[in-house]
């Protein structure tokens, strides 16, 4: 199948410490992939990297076989490259209906001078933008907390709104950052066919950064493997759950001694 | 076909019009209570358009006198040298008006390169850099003399009037309403709410810090050029730091990010400072005690104090008149 995503070769260093070091991935159209490890290994600057946060040091990321490492965050998700992050960035004294506008900017071509007179090709697409966002929340079913500030829903549902959020801005690949965290077993499970049902709705490929073990078993195809920023097993779920590399990683070295 | 809302913020603002219009007319408010009103317009004009920079935007800016200054000096200048030109001919009203939009353009592109810093420094920093700009434009002005230096530019002709200033505010507080109610808006509204997301939302962060600068700062150089044209001067020392600040106190007065705060706090503190001076002075002449009008600013400051303990978030919060606000209903 046909490659969206290829990291290659990819090193970052903050100083002296290399946070990713020769990190490859490839991810082929409509995958769901994982990218796992214990904390500091390294899988939310691979996000950063992707996203255009900070330009790794070596290496290159390819979206479509187009470079874009070092190029700003806002032209790399025009692209298609849209994520969620670790600790929620919803903008939070906004309307969750405008959190959804907000990232439909890019389908917004009105200039500054037809939007002060309210042209009607202005009131036009400000309709079909609102329609668009009321589309978006139903599928994630948030459609009756429109008009609410984003702030004031649950924590469950805050999440929701990012990640709908990430897909209005037409994203081919999506990165969810930990997207189960702080979620009760049920909503878990909401979550998993919830990402399941958008990829097929939306066409994407999901990179996910996961601990829930659970979730990332039950959901991911390939999986990688990162401990202090090395890559320490790829591949399918269960391969990589038996390697013992990883069972160290994240369990320690057998008779160690306490 | 699409329905047009029904205009009330502009049927409202023409009653408000025809009211004190008439009532000046026919004698009800004489002269010193029209240059208040004057007065307060021009303020809600660079109060809503600092408004937009410091509440919609989220970034903090200390010097929008600055920009003020640039507008009165540039329109001032240029009206100054049309009359002095042809001094017998009768005022030509298109002349100030170019010279308004002049005064705007020139303080805008100000705006434009005062907004790159501001693309790498963020709250406080931000706060000093515009402040020593506003600063540096002040100092400025004290030097050049071809503008009158430390005298002021002197002489400016009296075109301000209240219906022209009436009709400056209203269309720059729609337009500024029309922007915050676009797409443009809602990404200014993000790089408040979280700049790191709406980058990564795919809004271009960096255009919309210059576009609100060049923006407030265009709307500030209108506002100045009407002021030099009410006051029939332009001096360095109008345009200083506490100049800023009192725009600023505006803006939080008022609400941070509401534009109808904005508009309600430019009427009521220019009427509290001066309702204050008339107040001291009556009570001093009533009592024969010798209350110095210094005291005006001590109970300007405690009332001002007081609202912001008992009523933090401003006047209007964020909320914002329903005459101002688009219903989202409207197709």
């Amino acid at each position: 199948m046909k490659s969206l995503l290829k990291i290659s070769g990819m090193t970052h260093r903050f100083g002296g410490l290399a946070a990713v070091s020769n990190l490859n991935i490839e991810l082929p159209q409509g995958a769901i992939y994982g990218l796992i490890g214990p904390n500091g290994s390294g899988k939310t600057t691979t996000f950063n990297l992707i996203t255009g946060i900070y330009r790794p040091s070596e290496g290159s990321i390819r979206l479509d076989g187009r470079e874009i490492a070092g190029m700003k965050p806002y032209r790399i998700v025009r692209l298609g490259i849209a994520r969620t992050f670790q600790n929620l960035r919803i903008f939070e004294n906004l309307s969750v209906l405008d959190n959804i506008r907000i990232a439909l900017n890019g389908s917004a071509h009105s200039g500054i001078i037809p939007s002060v007179l309210r042209t009607p090709s202005f009131k036009r697409e400000e309709k079909a933008i609102r329609d668009k966002a009321y589309e978006l929340l139903k599928g994630m079913k948030l459609e009756y907390r429109a008009d609410q500030m984003a702030k004031n829903l649950p924590y469950g549902e805050q999440r929701r709104l990012e990640i709908a959020r990430a897909i209005a801005t037409e994203p081919k690949l999506l990165l969810l950052d930990e997207p189960a965290a702080g979620m009760n077993p049920k909503e878990v499970e909401e979550l998993m066919a919830l990402i399941i049902d958008a990829r097929k709705a939306f066409g994407l490929t999901i990179l996910l950064i996961e601990h829930h073990m659970k979730f990332v078993m039950g959901i991911c195809e390939n999986i990688t493997v990162l401990n202090f920023g090395e890559t320490i097993a790829c591949g399918r779920p269960e391969e990589v759950a038996s390697d013992a590399r990883v069972l160290e990683a994240y369990l320690g070295r057998r008779g160690a001694q306490c | 076909m699409s329905m047009a809302h029904k205009p009330r913020f502009l049927i409202a603002a023409l009653v408000f019009y025809a009211a004190v219009e008439g009532f000046s007319r026919i004698g009800l408010l004489n002269g010193y209570f029209m240059v208040i009103i004057n007065e307060s317009l021009i303020y809600v004009i660079l109060a809503v358009s600092l408004n937009l920079i410091n509440g919609i935007t989220g970034q903090f800016s200390l010097g929008h006198m600055g920009f003020a200054a640039v507008g009165a000096y540039t329109s001032g200048a240029i009206t100054t040298i049309a009359f002095r030109l042809s001094p017998d001919r009768p005022l030509d009203y298109s002349i100030f008006v170019l010279s308004l939009v002049a005064g705007g353009l020139l303080a805008a592109l100000v705006g434009f390169l005062i907004g790159f810093p501001s693309l790498r420094l963020k709250g406080d920093y931000l706060g000093i850099v515009t402040l020593g700009f506003g600063e540096i434009i002040r100092t400025a002005l004290n030097n050049m003399d071809f503008v009158g230096g430390p005298r002021g530019l002197l002489g400016i002709p009296k075109f301000s009037s209240f219906t022209l200033i009436f009709a400056a505010a209203l269309i720059s507080v729609i337009i500024i309403r029309n922007l915050v109610e676009s797409s443009h808006g809602r990404a200014m509204l993000a790089v408040r709410e979280n700049e790191l997301a709406a980058e990564l939302v795919g809004i271009d962060t960096t255009k919309y810090k210059v576009l609100a600068f060049s923006t407030g700062a265009f709307f500030a150089g209108i506002a100045g050029g009407l002021l030099a044209h009410l006051l029939q001067m332009a001096h360095p020392s109008q345009f200083g730091f506490m100049g800023s600040v009192l725009i600023l106190i505006m803006v939080y007065a008022g609400g941070i990010g509401s534009l109808s705060g904005s508009i309600l706090a430019a009427f009521v503190l220019t009427f509290l400072s001066q309702g204050l001076l008339l107040g001291i002075d009556a009570l001093a002449n009533a009592t024969g005690l010798s209350i110095g009008s210094e005291w005006r600013m001590v109970i300007y400051s405690v009332l001002l104090i007081l609202l912001m303990l008992f009523k933090t978030e401003g006047l209007m919060g964020t909320r914002e008149f329903r005459l101002l606000r688009i219903p989202e209903e409207e197709k």
